[in-house]
């Protein structure tokens, strides 16, 4: 039996202890805002937030993520305008969107941590998560405005 | 619909990759639909390929627009929206500007898979905007019309004193008005105005046309986790699917043991399915699948079974010897696609031959989301969810799968995750349906994972090219052999032809716009031993790379300017008439000639413009280096400056890329500069990384640990974008795919002005270290 909150929730779960959370959050809350691209912790669309840092729910067994506290997209902010979100809007970030919640995890999780990154630490801090359409320049605007409003 | 002969005697100027397929594998021959009809109306101001696609176009705003009494347009979305913002952003957007909406009151509604209401569904060849920007214009005009009919007989007075003004009818006379809310109804009820009552917009009108001020309509939803793709899906009694699929094309089940598969905890059931004898269309694979609780019950299943596979004959498939093969095949004589002059002749007259040999390999798709589907039966009826980018043909080919009639099975278009020509082959959503077949009607999810797609793709095809120029004795380009061996992608539909049809030849090839007296291209034989789809930009990609890579070296062996060279290659301002020395009727993406006709003046004008933005000419530090490239694709004509700085060790970074395009007029320019920006990055990765190889018929890479995307930390640092300014008048071109040709061989230029060394094998690995 794992416990753990998602999104300030309190969560059970008593099924397979090496169930990647990913799959929790996908198949059994049908929480599927935290999407899947690689199983293998290389594209970062899976990312989450664990106690507070960013990482891919694909690489944490629902034992290591019991007693924790899980943070995902639908839960990043209550009324949906985490700085991060509204500059991914006002700049226009995505093209297809399906990276774009791992992506806007990650930076909100660097700019919780660093509020006015340089432009090296926003590139070395993306660097995990993939997108395949090639937003990656706006990527970049967006963290640099939300970061001004932070 | 007439019948035609066999391949390569017919005349299929106006027909889509699609419909060409849709046809081959409906009957065995091909099939060619309606002629393009001449200018309709008032509102085909030009003829396009679109009444040529399958069911062509609907305009009937009763289909595409309702108004609720609250005021709130509902506008139908019927093609797939997989990132270009065309299908469920600027085709509604068009409605609503002649609708003269409100955009902050219109509602999307993405229709199913049903071409018989909808008009062509397939999104695919970039051409969402091309083909539908006059009948969605026509549509919401005709809306328009109807609004201010209703108005009119309401206030029992003449049409004309009465005008639409975003959302509302006003009667000009007395500033009376009345909402398109109170409207709805009444207009509903009048029969929608012929062509003739209709009266598009002035342009200097335009609200949100050639803007770019209207954000996508899923912007909000995609970052809060709300959008829906494929892999999303989530329906009460749900069960997940994965299937272990045979390593090599062709292959079977020799054996099976799923006891150890059987006894993992959620496991309900082992499914053998049954691949399906080449040509397959979009047929699935076949091997076994395991249906679970959920999808980790799933994948512990699959890799509990124990196959053993029979590899059939694509087994022998071997990347490094098929590369010399094809190598082989393009130093003899092939088949000649188009011959003006006599190349024979002017090669050995010529004062110099320069030749070159360029090979770049397959690449994988790699969406961001592995295909998925979901289906389910209920009463006879069938639902599948599916990011498939035709949804009306995967409705057709999912409904014979599991031998219903299209009519009893609806095909829900979820968003895309990427498609890339992709999700064009909708295998995933077939095998979604089988399966659930097999569980009674169940909903099943088949969920793709990223191993599966990289090893059971459609992948883009494999090329060798060789160049032969003759230079006369003062240096210019008297003669221009090009010899060309790939596999082509009709081997999907009909027995290998192992020469290109006329799609294929058409991508930047017979279409080469050179000012040269003696030009002929000749396809080397290459047989196909996997599945070959069509990614992104298709066979511009390897033509664009080679083409342009042999302008430069040339230049660099003739001491010029690689910008000056290029231009005098290019000519004079000047239509060129492909038509005339091809063997293979011409395929022109589908277009009437007259009206997207291979303009040099417009290559030209990229061209010049991306060099001045890039300020082609200054000094650049050693190590740095610029390079240029242009290539018509898509009807569209774009070039592209890559500045590339390569590190002692033969890192590259790249400083800045400009692009200049010239797509006709611009619908949402904000969206096309996106588009660039993204195909910057997916030239690089598939100039910098991109390679698919076999070995004993099985692909060699498995997941992005070996099969690299370009990171944010090797992106470019800026890619600017300039649109060229055209008015309405001048029909709307290609832009989903025409920036990814131009800018691997802007690269390779760009790396041979810093290194010296010339790159003549994508991907570029570590040739430079």
């Amino acid at each position: 039996m794992a416990n753990l909150q998602v999104n300030g929730q309190a969560r059970a779960y008593d099924g397979d202890p090496s169930m990647p959370l990913l799959w929790y959050l996908r198949d059994e809350l049908a929480m599927t805002g935290t999407k899947f691209g690689c199983g293998v912790g290389l594209c970062g669309v899976c990312t989450v937030h664990l106690n507070g840092e960013a990482v891919r729910s694909c690489q944490v067994q629902m034992s290591e993520a019991a007693g924790k506290s899980v943070t995902t997209i639908e839960g990043l902010h209550p009324k949906h305008e985490h700085p991060v979100q509204v500059a991914w809007r006002d700049i226009g970030v995505p093209q297809c969107g399906y990276c774009q919640t791992g992506q806007i995890m990650n930076a909100a999780a660097l700019l919780a941590k660093k509020p006015a990154p340089t432009d090296a630490e926003i590139t070395t801090a993306m660097a995990g998560n993939l997108c395949r359409c090639g937003c990656y320049q706006r990527i970049h605007a967006a963290i640099r405005a939300a970061a001004k409003g932070a | 619909m007439t019948e035609l002969k066999p391949h390569s005697k017919i005349t299929i100027a106006n027909v889509s990759r699609r419909g060409l397929l849709k046809g081959v594998a409906a009957t065995g021959s091909l099939v060619l639909a309606a002629q393009l009809p001449g200018a309709k109306g008032a509102f085909a101001a030009y003829p396009t390929g679109a009444q040529s696609m399958p069911n062509g176009v609907v305009t009937n705003p009763k289909v595409f627009v309702s108004i609720g009494g609250d005021g709130i347009v509902s506008i139908v979305a019927a093609r797939a929206e997989m990132g270009t913002g065309a299908a469920r952003t600027a085709l509604p957007m068009i409605v609503a500007e002649e609708l003269d909406a409100d955009w902050a009151r219109v509602r999307v509604v993405q229709s199913p898979g049903d071409e018989k209401t909808y008009g062509n569904q397939d999104t695919d060849g970039s051409r969402s905007v091309r083909h539908f920007i006059q009948p969605m214009r026509q549509c919401g005009a005709a809306a328009r019309k109807m609004l201010e009919q209703a108005a009119a007989k309401k206030w029992g007075v003449p049409e004309g004193e009465v005008e639409a003004q975003l959302h509302e009818v006003v009667h000009k006379p007395s500033g009376r008005k009345l909402g398109y809310g109170e409207l709805a109804a009444d207009a509903a009820a009048l029969p929608v105005p012929a062509d003739d009552q209709i009266k598009l917009k002035d342009a200097s009108a335009f609200r949100y046309i050639g803007k770019g001020t209207v954000r996508i309509t899923d912007i909000v939803d995609i970052t809060v986790g709300k959008a829906t793709y494929g892999q999303d899906v989530v329906l009460p009694g749900l069960k997940f699917a994965v299937v272990a699929r045979p390593p090599v094309v062709g292959g079977k089940v020799a054996s099976l043991d799923a006891t150890a598969a059987m006894k993992v905890p959620g496991v309900e059931k082992i499914v053998r399915l049954e691949p399906k004898p080449a040509p397959a269309k979009f047929a699935p694979l076949g091997g076994v699948a395991v249906i679970a609780k959920n999808t980790w019950a799933a994948l512990k299943g699959r890799e509990a079974l124990k196959i053993t596979w029979d590899d059939g004959p694509n087994k022998v498939y071997d990347s490094k010897a098929y590369k010399a093969e094809l190598e082989a095949n393009i130093k003899k004589p092939g088949k000649v696609e188009r011959n003006e002059g006599d190349v024979d002749q002017a090669l050995a007259a010529a004062a110099k031959v320069i030749t070159a040999e360029y090979y770049a390999p397959h690449i994988a798709h790699a969406t961001m989301e592995p295909p998925a589907a979901t289906a389910r039966m209920q009463d006879g009826k069938w639902e599948v969810w599916a990011p498939v980018q035709s949804p009306g043909g995967a409705r057709d080919d999912v409904a014979a799968a599991v031998g219903v009639k299209p009519e009893e099975l609806t095909l829900h278009t979820t968003l895309l995750g990427g498609g890339f020509g992709r999700k064009s082959k909708c295998d995933f959503a077939i095998e979604a349906a089988l399966l659930s077949k097999e569980m009674g009607g169940a909903p099943v999810k088949v969920v793709w994972t990223r191993e599966d797609d990289i090893q059971h793709g459609f992948y883009h095809t494999v090329t060798a090219e060789r160049f032969e120029a003759g230079l006369d004795a003062s240096n210019k380009v008297i003669a221009w052999r090009h010899r060309s061996a790939a596999p082509s992608f009709m081997a999907n539909f009909v027995p290998d032809p192992k020469h290109p049809g006329d799609i294929e030849l058409g991508m930047g090839w017979v279409d080469t716009p050179f000012n040269v007296p003696n030009i002929r291209m000749e396809s080397g034989e290459a047989q196909s031993h996997v599945r070959v789809g069509w990614f992104r930009s298709v066979n511009n990609v390897a033509h664009a790379w080679s083409i342009q890579s042999f302008i430069a070296e040339l230049a660099a062996q003739l001491g010029r300017d690689p910008k000056d060279f290029l231009l005098e290659m290019i000519g004079p301002p000047r239509i060129i008439d492909v038509a005339k020395s091809v063997t293979t009727p011409w395929w022109d993406y589908g277009e009437p000639a007259q009206t997207y006709p291979v303009d040099t003046g417009r290559l030209r004008r990229v061209a010049e413009l991306a060099a001045e933005k890039a300020e082609w000419g200054k000094q650049l530090p050693k190590g740095q280096g610029i390079g240029i490239a242009a290539h018509r694709s898509f009807v569209s004509y774009i070039a592209t400056v890559v500045h590339v700085e390569v590190s002692d060790k033969g890192a590259i970074s790249i400083p800045r890329v400009d692009t200049a395009i010239d797509c006709g007029f611009c619908v949402h320019p904000e969206r096309v500069r996106s588009q660039l920006e993204g195909a910057a990055v997916m030239g690089l990765t598939l100039a910098k990384y991109g390679e698919i190889s076999f070995k004993n018929g099985a692909v060699e890479q498995s997941n992005f640990h070996d099969y690299q995307l370009v990171r944010i930390d090797e992106s470019p640092k800026e890619t600017r974008v300039y649109i060229v300014d055209n008015g309405i008048e001048v029909p709307a071109s290609g832009v989903g795919e025409p920036g990814v040709p131009p800018f691997a061989p802007a690269l390779c230029n760009a790396i041979f002005a810093a290194t010296g060394k010339r790159i003549r094998r994508l991907p570029i690995g570590n040739q430079l270290a």
